[in-house]
């Protein structure tokens, strides 16, 4: 891996619309049954305007950011050695289906630690007038040679 | 009903619950997620490179064991921040599944801020599969 491209910040990606049944559908999956996820009254009556999504949808959209970084040839991540070290949100306010989110991943640190690399992104997700919804927090390991 | 802030001590159980994992559980969370990694759901690709079998997500065990926290907080939209270290694999068995146990515990308190931090434990096979799994719930 290249440690030059420590600070490093990508494009914005494309925007993505949190839908409805996708959150119902992710909150299925994660094996939630939070009201506000579910049942739009209950989401209504906590005062939002449709369903939150559960605490680690940002997941989600963070895949997008991630898939730029694995891509940048600069960088030289061998995605085939790379282990999910840690995972971290940070909020602002939950997401919410009606959102327009747009991610914007910047390469926090990189270090090396007995043959291995870890690469902390940092990818912040902003709604459709710019605001600050969430920011993921991913540390990933890529193995180095045997 | 949210907990009231004022009732809460350092210390106390707030949650224990035991999920099971199965296949169909894994396939569902790729598609919800759109993490299609082949070693959460073929056999051969997980031997080949080298796994004892079909891991579940992090993410899903991660995904999981917020909701211990959040049905107890009074709802998704509580948590602040939510942090974890993926320590131990998850293996999921074609035919037993794997079973989680997890549980929630109030770990420190802000007054101030009227959040609380809540640090789950997850278990597969009596070891924790989580490191430094931390949950901020902000109370009323």
């Amino acid at each position: 891996m290249n440690p030059a491209i420590q600070g490093r910040e990508y494009p914005p990606t494309a925007s993505y619309l949190v839908g409805r049944e996708k959150v119902r559908e992710f909150a299925r999956a994660v094996q939630s049954t939070d009201p506000v996820s579910i049942d739009l009254d209950a989401a209504r009556a906590a005062g939002f305007a449709d369903l939150v999504a559960p605490p680690t949808f940002g997941v989600v959209v963070q895949e997008h950011a991630l898939a730029q970084l694995l891509a940048d040839e600069e960088a030289g991540i061998d995605f085939s050695r790379v282990v999910h070290g840690d995972q971290r949100f940070r909020f602002t306010r939950p997401i919410v289906a009606g959102d327009e989110l747009t991610a914007v991943l910047t390469v926090a640190s990189i270090k090396s630690l007995g043959g291995h690399s870890m690469i902390t992104a940092e990818t912040a997700l902003t709604d459709a007038v710019g605001e600050h919804v969430v920011t993921a927090i991913s540390t990933l390991v890529v193995r180095g040679d045997e | 009903m949210s907990p009231q802030f004022d009732s809460l001590t350092v210390g106390d159980i707030v949650a224990e619950r035991q999920v099971t994992l199965d296949r169909d559980s894994l396939v569902r969370y790729a598609g919800a997620s759109g993490d299609f990694n082949p070693i959460h759901y073929r056999d051969d690709v997980a031997a080949g490179v080298g796994l004892p079998g079909v891991l579940a997500h992090g993410m899903l065990t991660m995904g999981i064991a917020a909701g211990a926290a959040t049905d107890w907080a009074g709802g998704a939209h509580l948590v602040k921040d939510y942090q974890v270290r993926f320590t131990r694999p998850v293996l999921v068995d074609p035919q037993s599944g794997a079973v989680l146990d997890i549980s929630a515990k109030v770990a420190a308190l802000d007054a101030e801020a009227k959040t609380a931090r809540v640090d789950l434990t997850v278990r597969f096979s009596g070891n924790t599969v989580l490191g430094k799994a931390q949950i901020v719930i902000g109370l009323d």
